[in-house]
C-alpha cells in the first residue's frame, strides 16, 4: 500500500509538471466538444439549386419561391437551359436541378397533372439524399396547396385518406445536439483514457526508467495500478466537466436519468478501456508506435461505434465489428440513460458484457506483459 | 566467499542468431572492486542484465548474494543496486525527487542511509530542486549513484558508468568507488576504458561474449608473454608501415606517441638490426625501448 502510495505521488507529480500534456487532457477535450457538435449535425442547409424554368408562369414563379424560402435551398443558378444547369453541376457550383417543362401550369391547371425532372449531383451521398427528399417534400406541400385553393368547396374527402400524426418522444424537438453531445463525450473520454494510458507507459520503457523499476521490490500490480489509478480519475474528471459544464451549461442537457447509475457504468467502462491502452502499451517499444495502434483502434471506434451513424443499418460484418467495441456499448448507455431515463434493469446487459471487456482487456495485457518481461 | 557466481551462462538473441554471452563462467568475491573489460557488444550488458534479473540466460545458473537469479529474483532485486548505462531516472522529476522515490520504494528513508551517500551527495545537493533532466551529464551520474546506493545494497552494478564522462569526472567517479568498497560493498563495473581497468582489484577481459582472461591486472600483464618495445620516428605512419613489412617483426600495434611491436626472435641482435633497417629507410630520430606491457596490449595480445 505504502508504495502504491508513493507511484501515485509520482506519477501525478510527472503529470501536473507536464507542460504540453496537460493542456491536452483537460482543455482539448472541452474544445472539442463545444466543436464537434456543432460540425456533426445531420441537417443540411445550403443546397445550391439550379432552376430550369421553360414556362417563366405564375405557378412556377410561386414553385421557385417556396423552394429559396423553404431555408435549406440557396438559387445557384435560374436559367431556360438544362445545359446550362448541368454545367454548374460539374463545375459544383450547383448540387441539384429542377426542371419545369414548358406549359407547367397550363398543363397543370387543364389536365390536372404535371411532370417535374430533379437531377441529384450524387458525389455527396447525405447532400444528396437529403436535398432531393427535402425538395420532394416541399413540391407535395406546394401540390397539396393548390389543391385546397381549388377544392375548397369540397367537404368530404371522395377518397379515403390516412393521416398520420406522429410526435418524438425523449427529444421532442428532434435536437440534433441532444443526440450527439453524449456520444462525443464518450469518444472523447475514449481518447484521453486510451492514448494517455498506452503513451505513459511506453514512455517509461523509451526513457529506460521501466529498467530501474524493474531492479526495485515494486511488484507488476502495483506498477500497473499505478499506472491505471491516475488515468481512471482523469478520466472521471474530463466526463465530470463535460457532463456537468459542457453539455449543461452550453447545450442544456440535463441528464433524465441516474448520475448514479452513469458513473457506475463508466468506472467499469475507463477499467476496460485503461486495459486496452495497457495491452497496447505492452506490444509498443516506442511512443511512435504506440500513438499509431491508439489511433487505429480510435478511428474504427469513432466510425463504427454508432456515433455517427445507426447499428441497425449497417451490414452484418460491420455490426459484428461494433458489437465487439466497448465504445459502442458505452454511447448506448450514455444515450440511454441521459435522454430516456432507463433504469439499471435496462442496461443490466450492457453491465454485464463491460465487465467481460475489463476482465479480457486486462487480463491479455497482465498475461503479455508477464510473456515479454 | 563469493557474492556474485556465473556458471556456464549462455546468452543468444535473435533466435540464436546473435550469441551475445557465451558459455561464460566467473565469481566475484565479497567486498571486492571487479571490473569487466571489454569493446562495446562484447556482451557486458547482457550480463548485467542477467545478473540484475532483467533478463533470463538461455542456459547456465547465476546466483548473486546466494540468490538464484531465475528463482530468487525477488530476494536478488530488493538487495542489488543498479545503475544501467544510460540515465534511466526520472527526468521530470527533481534530483531530491528521484533520491526520495528510490529510497522509498526499498522501504527505506534518505535519512536512514544518508552516511552512505553523504560523499556523493553533497556535491550535487546545490541542484536538489533541479529537474534530473536538466543536470550535466556528471551530476546525472552521480544522482544515478545514489538513487543505486540509497537501499544500502549488498552487491553494486555498475554498467558503464564512465562512458562519455570527462576526464576529471571519471577520476573523481573511481575515488568514490574506492570509499564505497571500504564501506564492505561489493562492486561489478564494466568499462570499453583500458586504463580504468587497473583500478580493479580484479578484471575479467571479455571478448565477443567470452571470457578471454579473468585475474588481477598485474597478473595479467605478468602473463604477457613476449618482451614489448616501443618505437618512435618522425614519421609515424610511414614507420607503422615499414615495421608491418618487416618479417622480423611479430606484432607492430598503434599506440598514441609509440607503436608498441614484438620481435619474432627476441636479442640484442634484432634490436639493432631493426634499428640499422630502419635508419637505411631514412627514418629519423629513432627510440626504441623495452617497456612493460598495458592492459591494453594484453587485451590486444589476447583477441589475437
Amino acid at each position: 500500500m505504502r508504495t502504491l502510495k508513493f507511484l501515485l505521488q509520482k506519477e501525478f507529480k510527472q503529470i501536473f509538471r507536464n507542460k504540453a500534456l496537460l493542456p491536452l487532457i483537460f482543455v482539448v477535450p472541452i474544445v472539442q466538444l463545444l466543436i464537434l457538435p456543432l460540425a456533426a449535425d445531420y441537417e443540411v442547409k445550403n443546397i445550391n439549386i439550379s432552376i430550369v424554368d421553360h414556362d417563366h408562369s405564375t405557378f412556377s414563379r410561386n414553385l421557385i419561391s417556396k423552394i429559396t424560402s423553404s431555408g435549406y435551398f440557396r438559387l445557384a443558378d435560374y436559367s431556360n437551359s438544362f445545359q446550362s444547369a448541368f454545367n454548374q453541376i460539374e463545375s459544383d457550383k450547383s448540387d441539384l436541378i429542377l426542371e419545369i417543362p414548358q406549359g407547367f401550369e397550363k398543363n397543370l391547371v387543364r389536365e390536372n397533372e404535371q411532370k417535374l425532372f430533379i437531377a441529384v449531383n450524387a458525389i455527396n451521398g447525405v447532400k444528396a439524399g437529403l436535398g432531393g427528399a427535402y425538395l420532394n417534400q416541399i413540391i407535395t406541400a406546394y401540390n397539396a396547396d393548390i389543391r385546397l385553393q381549388w377544392f375548397q368547396s369540397d367537404k368530404f374527402n371522395t377518397a379515403p385518406v390516412i393521416t398520420v400524426a406522429s410526435s418524438n418522444w425523449f427529444n421532442p424537438f428532434m435536437n440534433y445536439r441532444f443526440f450527439m453531445v453524449p456520444g462525443i463525450l464518450v469518444v472523447l473520454v475514449t481518447m484521453v483514457g486510451a492514448y494517455m494510458c498506452a503513451l505513459n507507459i511506453v514512455k517509461e520503457k523509451e526513457a529506460g526508467t521501466i529498467e530501474q523499476i524493474n531492479v526495485t521490490p515494486i511488484k507488476k500490480y502495483q506498477f500497473i495500478l499505478g499506472k491505471l489509478i491516475p488515468f481512471w480519475i482523469i478520466g472521471m474528471f474530463v466526463f465530470s466537466v463535460g457532463l456537468f459544464v459542457v453539455a449543461r451549461l452550453v447545450y442544456g442537457i440535463v441528464p433524465v436519468g441516474s448520475l448514479l447509475l452513469l458513473y457506475g457504468y463508466l468506472s467499469i467502462y475507463l477499467i476496460a478501456l485503461l486495459g486496452l491502452g495497457l495491452l497496447i502499451s505492452t506490444f509498443a517499444e516506442t511512443q511512435q508506435q504506440a500513438m499509431s495502434v491508439a489511433f487505429f483502434f480510435i478511428m474504427i471506434f469513432m466510425l463504427m461505434s454508432g456515433l455517427f451513424t445507426s447499428l441497425d443499418g449497417m451490414p452484418q460484418w460491420a455490426y459484428i465489428i461494433a458489437k465487439c467495441s466497448p465504445v459502442t456499448y458505452f454511447i448506448e448507455v450514455v444515450r440511454m440513460v441521459v435522454l430516456k431515463g432507463s433504469g439499471f434493469s435496462d442496461i443490466k446487459n450492457h453491465f454485464v458484457i463491460m465487465i467481460g471487456f475489463a476482465v479480457l482487456l486486462n487480463g491479455l495485457a497482465i498475461w503479455n506483459y508477464k510473456k515479454t518481461s | 566467499m563469493a557474492d556474485v557466481e556465473l556458471h556456464n551462462i549462455v546468452k543468444t538473441y535473435n533466435k540464436g542468431e546473435v550469441k551475445a554471452v557465451n558459455d561464460v563462467s566467473f565469481s566475484v568475491n565479497e567486498g571486492e572492486l571487479f571490473g569487466l573489460i571489454g569493446a562495446d557488444g562484447a556482451g557486458k550488458t547482457s550480463i548485467f542484465r542477467i545478473l540484475t534479473t532483467l533478463l533470463l540466460p538461455d542456459s547456465g545458473n547465476a546466483s548473486v548474494s546466494g540468490f538464484d537469479v531465475i528463482k530468487d529474483y525477488k530476494n536478488i532485486r530488493s538487495s542489488v543496486g543498479y545503475m544501467p548505462g544510460k540515465f534511466s531516472l526520472y527526468q521530470d522529476l527533481s534530483v531530491e525527487e528521484n533520491l526520495n522515490f528510490f529510497a522509498s520504494v526499498f522501504n527505506t528513508s534518505v535519512k536512514e542511509n544518508y552516511d552512505l551517500i553523504k560523499d556523493i551527495y553533497v556535491q550535487i545537493e546545490p541542484f536538489k530542486d533541479r529537474r534530473a533532466g536538466k543536470l550535466s551529464g556528471g551530476m546525472k551520474q552521480k544522482l544515478a549513484l545514489c538513487c543505486a546506493l540509497i537501499h544500502r545494497p549488498k552487491v553494486l552494478f555498475l554498467d558503464e558508468p564512465t562512458t562519455g564522462v570527462d576526464t576529471v569526472s571519471r577520476k573523481e567517479f573511481w575515488e568514490m568507488l574506492k570509499r564505497l568498497k571500504q564501506q564492505g560493498i561489493t562492486i561489478l563495473v564494466s568499462t570499453p576504458y583500458m586504463d580504468e581497468a587497473t583500478l580493479c582489484e580484479r578484471i575479467a577481459l571479455i571478448q565477443n561474449g567470452k571470457i578471454l582472461s579473468i585475474d588481477t591486472p598485474d597478473e595479467i600483464v605478468k602473463q604477457f608473454p613476449e618482451n614489448l618495445f616501443a618505437v618512435k620516428a618522425n614519421d609515424m605512419s610511414k614507420l607503422l608501415n615499414d615495421l608491418r613489412k618487416n618479417n622480423e617483426i611479430k606484432t607492430c600495434n598503434a599506440f598514441g606517441e609509440f607503436h608498441h611491436i614484438t620481435f619474432q626472435n627476441d636479442n640484442e641482435n634484432s634490436h639493432n638490426e631493426l634499428i640499422h633497417i630502419l635508419q637505411k629507410a631514412n627514418h629519423q630520430n629513432i627510440e626504441l625501448k623495452h617497456i612493460t606491457p598495458s592492459i591494453e596490449d594484453c587485451f590486444i595480445k589476447l583477441m589475437n
